[in-house]
């Protein structure tokens, strides 16, 4: 369907190089880098080393990596960068629950400096300062913005600062001897599956309430949940679908009349900076997402950051070291007297820290409040529009508004043409969109949910919603160029069938050789 | 070639448009013509068909004469070969079965069949799980869930499946509804047997989504943690529906599948049993009652359901009911409770509220139950 | 004149203009009542006591620059620090590649449209597969802590079995990080080294297996950076006890080391901070988990692990997540352990690290690293009273032993510091056995000169 005059679509095509897998590129002979040899004063006194390595130990054969020169090498990654659609190049509103906002770009050259990247952590602290003002810092205005009484830094990830809230959570109950009893962890279905996947590590039985018909998670569902086993509460609010739940603490004093502890998700967190905190609601341990929120870039899936807050009490039981600062010098402290351990080698992912925290300094006070107050007007004005369209729903019916995101539906649409939202999610890469559907299971039918963040403008939006649109007519119009799509991408319709069947399934090129040698010599002929 | 069987039962839906809640009996088909009911289970069919062959063309179609299937394919331009005829003037459940029988000897890919609870009962009870059946919705009760979930939807889904792009079946519940009691406005739903159906999971949940493969492994989850927390000196009354049977293959029990089995001690002290027996075994023993919902919505005690009377219920009491039902399950009923109907108020009342509802090996969902 | 309030360039429609317009779209007066769901007792009031906003770009630069000036780097001194965060050369084009925007700010598209990523995730998979000589291994994981929690974790699922043996030569983090993922639901029990070789006591190792027993993990070369060579008889004890063995590798040693799974490892993990990465103050870590393609195994995984595939074009391929029901993805807390974001552009730079290195490069590498640590320990060990406490061959990294001369390391490391020397890792915090020595590594940066340069100093500091 020819894009309509006055559309904002562009006529896109993603680069497409039919790139070879790196291995194909082998030539024998070819180098991509020099090591260098060791100094003539050395190999005097030692020999060539390798000798030394004693037989049992000895690689056999060398690794069977791919030798490929310098020039294409890069060549190779990148044209694979080309044919990925990284959230500086397109409107990254379509990934919901992933906070995809502008990563600036002045906190890459931050992070490149030699003094962020060439410091180790075994170095004598006061050759590392600057590093543990960064930190300490963080751990201060994450106090303010959540109201929690100190901050780890350690954990790398949303899932990993879960866990580290289980881990906590464990210690805490273990040390009133009642870590046997209290074996029930409660959760809500749209909270991330990690909030029950990370509990359950740490041994906890999953008691998962689902929503209301309005959406709420069910208060008195927990109130039949909770009991004398009851661990705690782990719970996203707003939940994914965006909708705040205004009995939040109500949530939390059921949990803590029960003997539980509460943790409180807020990797949804970017529409109520300075709005509503955890501890009005009377959380015990709240965690951030530092590559969501706080601007850190997201890397193809990491690396991220997750810090994790605690009231006064819980601080006792964080990881170590924390950071601490006595008179005008930083150190690391490890006098947490109950403290769980680690999570993680050293303090914590450094790189994701600074940036999260030049990232704050350039929003100060104001400019968080704004981020957020932006994030829910666009998301409130996309909410908006999509229920314009024709085949698109909103469901669930509490609250007025939404917060920062929308769970949405394409069930109408489906109904009525036959196209699912999957294949609207492969159509709208032919115009450079992403569109993700939900967390399993699939609550809300044929999902897709929105996220827009405070840092795409008006004209922007729009865009996007034309590419909604425009998706929507040609479902009605001409349905098979949807569930064909995507056809200006990087690649056709995948054949997913392997991917279940152990025997052919491939990880790795070797596996690959193995089980489908003919196919794969097939393929570049 | 693939072939696709199409069975239409001429007069379902005709009781719906006049207010009559099905058309089983000879009596209330009369009736509805008489209020000026016209069969709608020819249109249905041809909508599914057409559907079916929006994307999908390279079948044979194997169909009875007339209204029972060849008028359809014609309405369709596609040419059946017709295997059979129905009993004159009117077509009987018998013609059905005959159907039935004859698409599942040669071996159907596929059999669609336009009707309702009632024509996939006739459907079920002829060829049980021995060929994929899919229902086109035409009925005016639809409790099974063996049904699309539109004319359109079936067409889609069996377009999907004879082309290959749905590999997998799962087995879904045929309802018996009592049609006497739903004239009089009260539902009895129980659970009839299973017709194995395309498991389009995918199309709904995503390209990630599991499959009936994955469900079974929820369910032996399910069977696991339930297990082992049997005691032996507890009697267990087990009610009926797939999601059961992997606590029975656990003990190394027989299962009555559509009835109701008493277990102690690993040894199964009787099996599909009636409500009188079971209130002779429970008498003073402490027990438990385990069930899970059946059907497409979400019934887990259903009047039609005569073993589990409200005479055990309350000799069993609430606190010793354990529901089991896969996430899955639960996902389906969009927020809805789960249904207690026992038939007799009080007893139903008591029941109501918040359950533990086992969905994994450890883990639970806490569920509303209302009546 | 004042400048008044200006957006921020962060918030294009924080422009007052186009935030009324769009309010009048949405039919409300105020961004304010789009929060009307927040009961007032949930409103925070107050005003964030964080400061207000650097907006200009340079002066935030120059904060910052400010602020990190107060580090001292690596460069600018010389470094023999090791313990699981290495100064290795980073290639140009490892920075080149993972500064790409495209992947930069990636994350979690379809594989079509985010092709680039599955594949570049794919042949890191692939790389380290070689490496490693393994067919399968995972998307990377936050460290090698974490990989090794989870190896265990697999063990414990695969036999049914509680318990674990671990080397007592692992790093003492690594440790923590196990023990806080592992317990309350496996028991570690530790097993001790030799004295001599710090090599695992095979005697200690039989007395400990028994029925219970999922599996042992230990680190080779270990956290002294001494190298077990008897792996294969390990793995045999362990396979005749129907054990799984787990062993932790830095992979950059696989050049001219034998990858665990060639002595009878069924798992191997470790950490790709090695291969590409800076050191970020042990803030970039990446965990790999490795093992044979059986479907046992490949079931356990939490992560995810992509996989390679046709599409409906001939001659085209595709990419996807191989038996992804296994996931928390998928089925939440019926899922294995739990997934989410972790270290993938870590993955990418490792792959093009081991794109340009080749086998070649792969074996100088740890041909150079070999030679230049035998010489500072033929070099230290001439120092009076000094000697290397393990006999056994090292790689990378040694325990230097000062406890003869009579000087704590702490008090030897201050005085090498003011020669702009960062000098070994004091072990006594951590190994009771240990007091009085350091860790030492010595990597392809350090230089000849570095290296008699710490033994001038030495000998002047200890004299």
């Amino acid at each position: 369907m020819e894009i309509r005059k006055g559309s904002r679509l562009r006529n896109f095509h993603q680069a497409k190089w039919d790139e070879e897998v790196i291995f194909e590129l082998n030539t024998p002979g070819e180098r991509g880098i020099h090591i260098p040899e060791v100094e003539k004063e050395i190999s005097d006194v030692v020999g060539d080393g390798l000798s030394k390595i004693p037989v049992a130990m000895r690689r056999a054969a060398p690794p069977g990596l791919p030798e490929v020169g310098q020039m294409r090498v890069l060549k190779h990654f990148l044209r694979l960068s080309q044919q990925n659609l990284g959230a500086d190049l397109n409107i990254d509103i379509g990934q919901g629950t992933c906070t995809i906002k502008y990563n600036p770009k002045i906190n890459e050259k931050i992070a490149a400096s030699q003094k962020a990247r060439a410091i180790h952590p075994h170095q004598d602290v006061s050759t590392v300062q600057g590093a543990l003002r960064v930190m300490h810092e963080m751990d201060l205005y994450l106090r303010e913005i959540s109201g929690m009484d100190r901050f780890s830094l350690q954990p790398s990830s949303g899932s990993h600062a879960i866990l580290t809230m289980a881990s906590i959570m464990h210690k805490y109950h273990e040390s009133r001897g009642q870590a046997e009893t209290r074996d029930e962890l409660i959760t809500t279905m749209f909270s991330h599956p990690s909030d029950a996947a990370a509990a359950a590590v740490k041994g906890y039985k999953i008691i998962t309430i689902y929503p209301d018909e309005q959406g709420f998670p069910d208060l008195e569902a927990l109130k039949a949940a909770v009991s004398e086993r009851t661990a705690g509460l782990f719970i996203t609010n707003p939940e994914d679908i965006g909708i705040f739940n205004p009995k939040i603490a109500e949530f939390t004093r059921v949990v803590h009349e029960a003997g539980g502890i509460c943790g409180y998700d807020q990797a949804n967190a970017n529409g109520i900076l300075g709005i509503t905190r955890a501890r009005e609601a009377d959380f015990d341990l709240c965690f951030f997402n530092l590559h969501k929120t706080f601007a850190a870039p997201h890397g193809c899936g990491g690396p991220g950051g997750g810090a994790l807050g605690a009231t006064q009490e819980l601080a006792d039981y964080l990881p170590v070291p924390l950071v601490g600062l006595d008179g005008d010098r930083y150190f690391l402290d490890y006098d947490v007297p109950h403290t769980i351990g680690k999570v993680r080698s050293f303090w914590g992912p450094f790189p994701v820290i600074l940036k999260s925290y030049a990232w704050i300094l350039s929003m100060g006070a104001e400019g968080l409040k704004e981020a957020a107050h932006v994030a829910v007007l666009n998301n409130n004005y996309l909410l908006k529009k999509i229920r314009e369209i024709d085949g698109a729903t909103s469901p669930y019916t509490g609250g007025k508004h939404r917060i920062e995101q929308v769970r949405y539906s394409w069930e109408k649409l489906y109904e009525e043409t036959g196209v699912d939202t999957h294949d609207v999610t492969l159509r709208l890469a032919d115009f450079g969109f992403h569109l993700w559907q939900s967390h399993h299971p699939f609550v809300v039918p044929q999902p897709f949910t929105i996220e827009p963040t405070e840092s795409y403008s008006k004209e922007e939006l729009d865009e996007y919603l034309d590419g909604l649109r425009h998706v929507v007519r040609e479902a009605r119009t001409e349905p098979e160029t949807v569930k064909r799509a995507p056809h200006n991408s990087v690649v056709h319709r995948i054949d997913d069938s392997t991917l279940d069947d152990p025997g052919k399934w491939a990880v790795t090129w070797r596996a690959f050789l193995k089980k489908h040698g003919e196919a794969a010599a097939k393929i570049r002929d | 070639m693939k072939t696709l069987g199409l069975i239409v039962n001429p007069v379902a839906g005709m009781g719906g448009a006049v207010a009559l809640k099905g058309t089983d009996g000879l009596e209330i088909l009369e009736r509805a013509e008489q209020l000026g009911a016209t069969p709608k289970a020819h249109a249905r069919a041809g909508q599914a068909l057409a559907g079916l062959l929006t994307s999908y063309d390279s079948f044979e179609l194997l169909t009875f004469s007339g209204d029972m299937g060849e008028s359809s394919a014609i309405a369709c331009e596609v040419e059946p070969q017709v295997i059979g005829s129905g009993s004159t003037p009117r077509t009987t459940p018998e013609d059905t079965v005959e159907a039935a029988r004859q698409m599942a000897e040669r071996g159907v890919d596929l059999l669609l069949f336009a009707g309702g609870d009632g024509t996939a009962r006739d459907i079920c009870g002829a060829i049980g799980t021995f060929v994929t059946t899919l229902g086109i919705p035409a009925g005016v009760k639809i409790h099974s869930a063996v049904f699309a979930s539109s004319p359109a939807a079936a067409g889609r889904v069996a377009a999907s499946f004879l082309s290959g792009a749905i590999a997998r079946v799962k087995e879904a519940e045929v309802m018996d509804i009592d049609e006497e009691e739903y004239r009089r406005q009260v539902l009895s739903a129980r659970l009839f047997g299973y017709l194995k159906i395309p498991d389009a999971r995918r199309l709904l949940q995503g390209p990630k989504a599991g499959s009936a493969v994955h469900d079974r492994a929820i369910q032996a989850a399910i069977a696991q943690g339930i297990f082992e927390r049997m005691t032996d000196d507890r009697l267990y009354i087990v009610g009926p529906g797939t999601t059961l049977q992997p606590l029975m293959d656990l003990l190394g029990l027989d299962n009555s599948l559509l009835g109701v089995d008493i277990v102690r001690a690993g040894e199964q002290i009787a099996k599909d049993v009636s409500e009188r027996e079971i209130l002779e075994k429970i008498a003073d023993t402490a027990c438990t009652l385990v069930l899970t919902p059946v059907g497409g919505q979400g019934f887990v005690v259903g009047r039609g359901n005569q073993q589990i009377s409200p005479a055990v219920i309350r000799k069993v009491g609430k606190q010793n009911i354990i529901i089991a039902a896969t996430p899955e399950k639960l996902t389906t009923l969009r927020g809805r409770p789960l249904l207690i109907d026992t038939g007799d108020v009080e007893t139903d009342a008591c029941l109501c509220g918040y359950y533990r509802v086992v969905t994994g090996y450890r883990d639970s969902a806490v569920y509303r139950v209302s009546d | 004149m004042p400048r008044g309030h200006r957006v921020h360039p962060y918030i294009p429609n924080s422009v007052p203009d186009v935030k009324a317009r769009m309010l009048a779209e949405i039919g409300v007066d105020d961004i304010d009542d789009l929060y009307d769901d927040i009961p007032e007792t949930l409103r925070f009031k107050g005003k964030l006591n964080i400061p207000d906003g650097i907006t200009s770009e340079m002066e935030l630069l120059c904060h910052l620059e400010n602020v990190l000036s107060k580090n001292q780097t690596c460069g600018e001194n010389v470094s023999f620090l090791g313990g699981g965060c290495y100064l290795h050369y980073v290639p140009a084009i490892c920075e080149e590649i993972t500064g790409r925007a495209e992947f930069l700010t990636a994350y979690a598209g379809e594989p079509y449209e985010d092709h680039g990523r599955f594949q570049a995730l794919f042949e890191y998979q692939s790389l380290m597969g070689e490496l490693l000589e393994t067919e399968v291994v995972n998307v990377p994981t936050y460290d090698w802590g974490q990989a090794a929690s989870t190896s265990i974790r697999m063990a414990g699922r695969i036999t049914g079995r509680k318990t674990i043996l671990i080397a007592d030569t692992i790093s003492p983090d690594r440790l923590k990080v196990i023990r806080t993922y592992c317990e309350p639901v496996m028991e570690i029990v530790q097993v001790k080294h030799a004295s001599g070789t710090a090599g695992l006591d095979m005697d200690e190792l039989r007395s400990h297996l028994n029925d219970s027993v999922a599996g042992l993990y230990l680190e080779n070369p270990s956290y002294f950076g001494t190298v077990e060579e008897n792996g294969r008889t390990i793995a045999d004890a362990l396979n005749d006890n129907g054990s799984i063995f787990i062993v932790g590798v830095d992979p950059i040693s696989l050049g001219a080391l034998k990858p665990p799974s060639q002595y009878g490892a069924d798992i191997s993990c470790g950490d790709i901070q090695s291969l590409g990465n800076h050191m970020y103050f042990g803030g970039a870590l990446g965990g790999f988990i490795a093992t044979r393609d059986e479907e046992k195994y490949v079931m356990e995984y939490p992560s995810r692990l992509f996989g390679i595939t046709k599409t409906e074009r001939e001659g085209e391929w595709g990419f996807g997540d191989v038996a992804y029901e296994r996931t928390s993805f998928a089925v939440r807390e019926q899922g294995k352990e739990f997934v989410g974001t972790a270290a993938a552009l870590y993955g990418i730079s490792a792959a093009v690290y081991l794109s340009l290195l080749g086998p070649e490069g792969m074996r100088e590498l740890s041909q150079n690293i070999i030679q230049k640590s035998q010489y500072a320990m033929q070099r230290l060990s001439e120092l009076q009273g000094v000697t290397i406490k393990f006999d056994a061959f090292h790689f990378k990294e040694f325990v230097v032993d000062f406890s003869a001369r009579g000087r704590s390391v702490e008090e030897i490391n201050r005085a090498l510091f003011s020669d702009g020397i960062f000098g070994g890792k004091d072990l006594g915090d951590d190994f009771e056995k240990l007091n009085g020595c350091a860790l030492y590594a010595v990597t392809e940066m350090t230089t000849r000169h570095d290296i008699d340069r710490l033994v001038e100093t030495l000998s002047a500091v200890l004299s």
